[in-house]
Formats: structure tokens, sequence, C-alpha cells
């Protein structure tokens, strides 16, 4: 049997972290009174115009420099057009013909057999990003046989990013978007929590023989988190090769996941292939951005966005603080990703060492081995966490000092872990860990022993 | 140059209008024919122009503070129907009548 060559190409949606909406001032939030965030514009009243949000425009100009995309000077943006309860003007403003980002490119790292130790680098390539409005939310209901509609979401900026079909598997998926919610949370531009709809996946799998033209690809959505995601993806590949093996053919379908079943199901009605028609937005002129040498000489600075000022104000990515941190630190790359993916870890790391003379690579073990071990079995955040950086150095600081072992260190996590507010010290006096360090001492209690248990001493020196 | 009977109802369902009668089918091949005007002119070259802006900044970008919202009752004002603050809707897309079920039909076109 030939074998197959899955493609897997990404379309992620990810709301814009910003206190109003893209093209009116009412408020982005989760979770309020229905229908209480919601303009007239959001609302499609007549006699309303779309107004752009300057800070929805510099999330975009940051995601697209951090993407390594060319920032489009010159954007336009467009009506897609279909009809949905939730989408109240008929059509979507996005930006089809010119977004504000193209040809980027992001690297994510995979381990190599879920082994740590052994990570490969790959790229998938950014094909764009554009600016776009999110739809309203639609409540099903099903025994009343109507849908309840609820526009608080309808209107809030969202930039889609569009990852290039060069994955093949969930798990390069699952790392790419794992990297990009990373890069969005450090920048700002999106708080990306895939539970809040904050980041939203949307999976284009096909499969081929080498050699081949791609297959027919199919879309799947309803994905909630980044495990499904994985999990959706290898499914759609497994069913795709099997039915091609089976003579059968695959249709150019949007499929969703189901988590339950754990597997994909058609999901749109019979409508046919959808047609957009997409038009310019006639009430909104093109988006000009400009850089250090463009800067018009007398303009409004409100109005005028410098991509290069923008750049230069860009936080350490990720990755950057990952070699920081292995470069300052002398710990091994595979544990600057997990201090990374743990959010406040790496601060508290930092913290710890600084308050410290054990030296950082010992330090790392315990904040790894026994701190995060702890606060998963808890499911704590490090926020959460009742032994603070402070005390955890504390502690390391008695075993630095030799005041007690490492096996007596453990023992006082264990009780820091309780969170009574005992210092390590008190902990380490009660329950009486303290090491001994007097030479003459030791040699009576190992004497001692040895006086007590005479007949065990003569049949270990008889062998 | 005639509108075919299979682009009308691909339109007629994608926008949602109903064309009626041969009257109707008429004007639109007119509105057509009158658009159809601007091949005449030679774009060789000619990038399309969407804004009589052109590049000249001019899309005004407001801050991002919040100054709208907070008016459910007056958007619910115009709601047909509610359900405590949601607007309600049927539960899917209502598609056109297909054309044999239609009482007006494009006869004569």
């Amino acid at each position: 049997l030939a074998p197959w060559v899955p493609v897997v190409g990404l379309e992620i949606h990810a709301q814009i972290s910003s206190n109003s909406k893209l093209f009116s001032g009412s408020q982005v939030q989760f979770a309020a009174p229905p229908n209480s965030l919601v303009s007239f514009f959001d609302a499609s009243l007549p006699g309303t115009l779309p107004v752009l949000n300057r800070r929805c425009v510099e999330a975009a100009v940051m995601t697209g420099l951090a993407l390594n995309c060319s920032i489009n000077k010159k954007s336009l943006f467009d009506r897609k057009h279909y009809f949905y309860a939730d989408l109240p003007a008929g059509y979507q403003i996005t930006q089809q013909r010119v977004p504000i980002a193209v040809n980027g490119s992001l690297s994510y790292s995979l381990c190599i057999d879920n082994k740590m130790s052994q990570m490969v680098t790959k790229t998938v390539r950014i094909k764009q990003i554009q600016l776009e409005q999110d739809s309203g939310k639609s409540l099903h209901d099903d025994t009343r046989s109507q849908t309840l509609v609820d526009l608080n979401r309808a209107g809030v900026g969202l930039m889609e990013v569009v990852m290039e079909p060069d994955m093949c598997c969930g798990e390069e998926a699952a790392a790419a978007v794992r990297e990009l919610q990373l890069i969005l949370q450090t920048l700002g531009s999106s708080q990306a929590v895939m539970a809040e709809g904050q980041l939203r996946v949307d999976a284009n799998v096909s499969v081929h023989h080498p050699g081949e033209p791609y297959g027919v690809r199919t879309e799947v959505k309803n994905i909630n988190s980044i495990r499904f995601l994985a999990k959706a993806i290898d499914y759609e590949i497994q069913r795709q090769i099997e039915e091609l093996e089976n003579g059968g053919t695959i249709l150019n379908e949007t499929r969703a996941f189901d988590s339950k079943l754990g597997c994909t199901v058609p999901m749109r009605d019979k409508e046919g292939k959808q047609d957009y028609r997409f038009m310019p937005e006639p009430n909104l002129p093109p988006l000009i951005l400009y850089d250090a040498k463009s800067l018009p000489a007398n303009m409004n600075h409100q109005q005028v966005i410098n991509i290069d000022w923008i750049h230069e104000r860009l936080p350490d990515l990720p990755s950057v603080k990952r070699k920081k941190l292995v470069e300052q630190y002398g710990i091994l790359p595979e544990h600057s990703f997990t201090l990374l993916n743990e959010d406040g870890l790496a601060e508290f790391f930092e913290s710890v060492v600084k308050q410290t003379q054990m030296k950082p690579k010992k330090v790392i073990g315990w904040i790894l081995k026994d701190l995060l071990s702890y606060l998963k079995q808890h499911s704590l955040t490090v926020k959460e966490s009742p032994v603070s950086s402070f005390l955890l150095a504390d502690l390391l600081n008695l075993l630095e000092k030799k005041e007690i072992s490492s096996t007596a260190a453990k023992q006082v996590l264990a009780e820091l872990w309780k969170g009574e507010g005992k210092t390590p010290l008190e902990i380490v006096k009660e329950q009486k860990l303290e090491l001994l360090q007097d030479q003459k001492e030791l040699e009576q209690i190992c004497q001692a022993v040895i006086d007590g248990h005479k007949n065990e001493v003569i049949m270990m020196v008889l062998g | 140059q005639q509108v075919s009977v299979e682009v009308l109802e691909h339109l007629e369902h994608l926008a949602l209008v109903d064309f009626r009668d041969a009257e109707g089918v008429e004007r639109l091949q007119k509105a057509i024919q009158f658009a159809d005007q601007l091949h005449e002119v030679n774009t060789d070259g000619v990038e399309p122009m969407d804004s009589v802006l052109e590049d000249r900044w001019c899309l005004y970008l407001r801050e991002d503070d919040v100054t709208e919202g907070n008016c459910t009752k007056e958007l619910l004002e115009n709601a047909r129907e509610k359900v405590e603050e949601y607007f309600v809707a049927p539960p899917g897309n209502i598609p056109l009548p297909k054309l044999e079920e239609r009482e007006t039909f494009l006869e004569g076109s």
C-alpha cells in the first residue's frame, strides 16, 4: 500500500484584546447581560457607520511583526455577505483583497517520541493576517424550535491568522497553535484563551500519495481546546485514509468535531457552495500605515500609526525569552519550554534564583519537579501557589547551607504546601530535621547503633 | 445577452429577492446592459479605484474608549419576538421556496 501524506492548514481567529469593538464604541467583555454591550451600529440599525478602532490596528500590526510578516502600508476593507441570525447586517466587514499583513512565519518546537530532551524546530508559513468583525452568538433552543440571539460579541475585533498547509499531523498543529497563543499573550494583542472563545481554530485537512496532487480537503470546526485540535485532526486524517482505501471519495465539506465521540461529523446543511459576493466596504477608505521614512510632516499624532515605532517597542517573544533563560541560568532548552508553558512559572523561577544562593541549575529541579507537579496535582496556577518564591528560596537556602538533607527538604516542602504560614526553619525545628554537623556526635551515634546490634555486626563481618 | 434562469435562481437565493415576473427580469437585464458600458473604456494598466481619496490618509482612527452600548431596552423595541433580552430568530435560515413552489414565476423569460 502506497504511503499517505497528510496535509494540514489552519485558520485561526484571535479576539483582539481591546476596550471597545472594531468599528464601534461598545464594550468588549466576555460575560455580560445579553444585548447590553451592543451599539446601534452593532445591531445594524440604518444610518449607522463603522469607525475604525486604533488599538485594533496596532494589535494587528504588532502580531504581524511578531510573525515576521510584511505589513501592508495600504490595506482595504471588504464586505462578505451571507445570511445568519447573528449577523444583523447580512455581511461581515473583513479584509479579503488586501489584508493588513502577509507572508510571515512561525517557528515552533516538537518533542520527538515524547522525549523532551529531543526537540526539533519546525516552521509554518503565515499566509496573511486580516482584521475582521466577530459575529453575535446564537443559542439554539431545539425544544421551542427557535434561536436566541445575543449581539454582545457582534463587532468585536478579530485577527484572522491563516497558516499555510505546512503541517502534517495533529501534534504539529497543536504545537504551532500553542506557540501562537504564547506570542499573542506576550504581545497582549489577544488573551487567546480558547475556553472563552478568544482563540478559535479551524483545520483544513487532506491526504494524498507522495508525488501526486493534493487531495480534496475538508474543513474541521468546533474545536474547543488544543488537545482536541490534535485529536480532531488525527481522526480526520485517519477517516480520509480509510475512506480512500475503501474506494470512497472525500467531499469538500465542513465537518464538526464531536469531543464526546472523538470523531468528526458533517456539519453544513446542503446549501451548496457559499457565494459571499465580496465587495469593497464603501464606508471605509483604505487604511494607511506609516513608517519612520514615510511619516507625514504635519499630521495629528493620534491619526498616525507608525510601524517602526511599534516594532521598536515589541516585547521579547517566547523564543527570545527561552534563549535568554538558557543563556543566563544554564538550564536546558526543554526546561525553558516548560517554564514558559506555565503562566507565571518563569517569573517564579527567576524570583527564587534571586533570593537563594543555590545555583539555578539546581533550583530548576525544585521548580519543575516538586513545585510544578504539586500545582498540577491540585489544579492550581502558579499565582495560586500556597508556597511563595520567598518561602521556597528560604527552604533552598537551608539545603544549600547543608543545614538539612534533601530528603528533609522535601518533607519541609510537603508541610509548606499546607499553607499554614510556618517558615521552613520553624518546620525544621518542629520535626527535628536538622542535619548533624558535629563529627564526634555522629561517631557516638554510629557506635551506639553498632553496639546495639552486635549479632548483625558479626554476620556482616563474616560476610 | 440573456440572463439564464439558473443565474437568476442563484441570485434570488443568495440575495433573498424575488424578481417576480418577466418585467422584473427585463429591468435587471437593462441594468446589466447599462453597467456593461463600463467595458468600453480601456483600463489596461490602470489600478481599479475603490476610493476617490486614493492614498491620502482619511480613514479616521478612533481612540479605544467605551462610549456606547447599554441600550438593551431600546434595541429590543425593534424585536418582533424576544425572550429575556434575547432576540428570537427561527431555528435556521429559511430558504426561498423552490422555483416550482412559487406563485409568481419567471414566465415569458
